[in-house]
């Protein structure tokens, strides 16, 4: 990746620069707040079940609560992969031939199967879709889901990611500074939450993340 | 031949093709990027997996320039 900034970065001119450090301390806010919506739930539900066992129905509204709001929160991290209405077959063809060129095999094929591409970077593994990426991070355990797009509706779905993918290789840093980060969390809690035809997508992406780096 | 080329609502579009030998050809297609880049696009350059390069001239040497729209956060 190279370090010449992207441009749109200067949309986005009050945001820090996103960078290791930055990533990693967001993920941890994001667990705390994670954390700060749920336990209050949770033991206003057990002490109101002590004071008063009749409470039951209150308390169990209270623990739904505690369990809704960080599903939430992951489902809203994987609809940053969801796919938008596909153009005609002819212009998605010629922008999947255009996609093609710019990655390798293993990532066409699994296009192919998923509609989301990987991409190694150094803040993590990339899962590039239409309207967003999730950044899976080194270990392979938690992700950071953002919203970024392209401004352009009548784009074939493979243009999409395309721009996204070419935005992303120019500088990685600025493409996790313009996006809007959706949700930070465990992957598995935005894997369950993926329609099933991508979920392998998102094992790959854990995977190669999970590895060693050289 | 080298391509100049906008993704757009077709898949992409071929805007400019010239050899550096033919100098109309290049004439033709700097003109055709930089009013391209005036319509808001932006040029980037892929150097293979993983890279990509921004640019501002249209560099007359590489075999492939992509035209893409900005990208925005939400």
């Amino acid at each position: 990746m190279t370090a010449e900034p992207l441009r749109e970065t200067a949309a986005v001119y009050w945001r820090p620069r996103a960078d290791d450090r930055r990533l990693t301390r967001r993920g941890r806010i994001w667990t705390l707040t994670t954390v700060a919506h749920t336990i209050p739930y949770a033991i206003a539900s057990g002490v109101l079940l002590a004071l008063e066992p009749l409470s039951a129905p209150l308390c169990a509204i209270l623990l739904v609560h505690a369990w809704a709001v960080p599903a939430l929160y992951a489902k809203r991290g994987a609809n940053v992969l969801k796919q938008r209405p596909r153009a005609a077959a002819g212009p998605e063809r010629t922008a999947l031939g255009l996609l093609g060129d710019l990655v390798g095999h293993e990532a066409r094929e699994l296009h192919a199967r998923t509609g989301l591409v990987t991409e190694h970077g150094t803040l993590g593994v990339w899962l590039v879709g239409e309207s967003g990426a999730v950044l899976v991070r080194p270990g392979g355990r938690r992700v950071h889901c953002w919203c970024v797009h392209v401004e352009d509706k009548a784009l074939p779905s493979a243009d999409r990611v395309a721009h996204l993918l070419l935005a992303l290789r120019t500088d990685e840093q600025g493409f996790a500074t313009v996006a809007n980060l959706a949700f930070s969390g465990a992957r598995r809690r935005v894997r369950r939450r993926l329609p099933p035809a991508m979920r392998p997508a998102l094992d790959e992406a854990g995977r190669l993340a999970a590895r060693p780096v050289p | 031949m080298a391509r100049l080329i906008r993704m757009d609502s077709a898949g992409h579009t071929t805007v400019a093709e010239w050899t550096a030998e033919d100098e109309q050809a290049v004439e033709a297609a700097v003109a055709a990027f930089r009013e391209q880049l005036d319509a808001g696009y932006y040029a980037v350059v892929s150097e293979g997996e993983g890279r990509a390069r921004q640019v501002d001239e249209l560099p007359l040497d590489e075999p492939l320039v992509i035209l893409r729209r900005p990208i925005a956060g939400g």
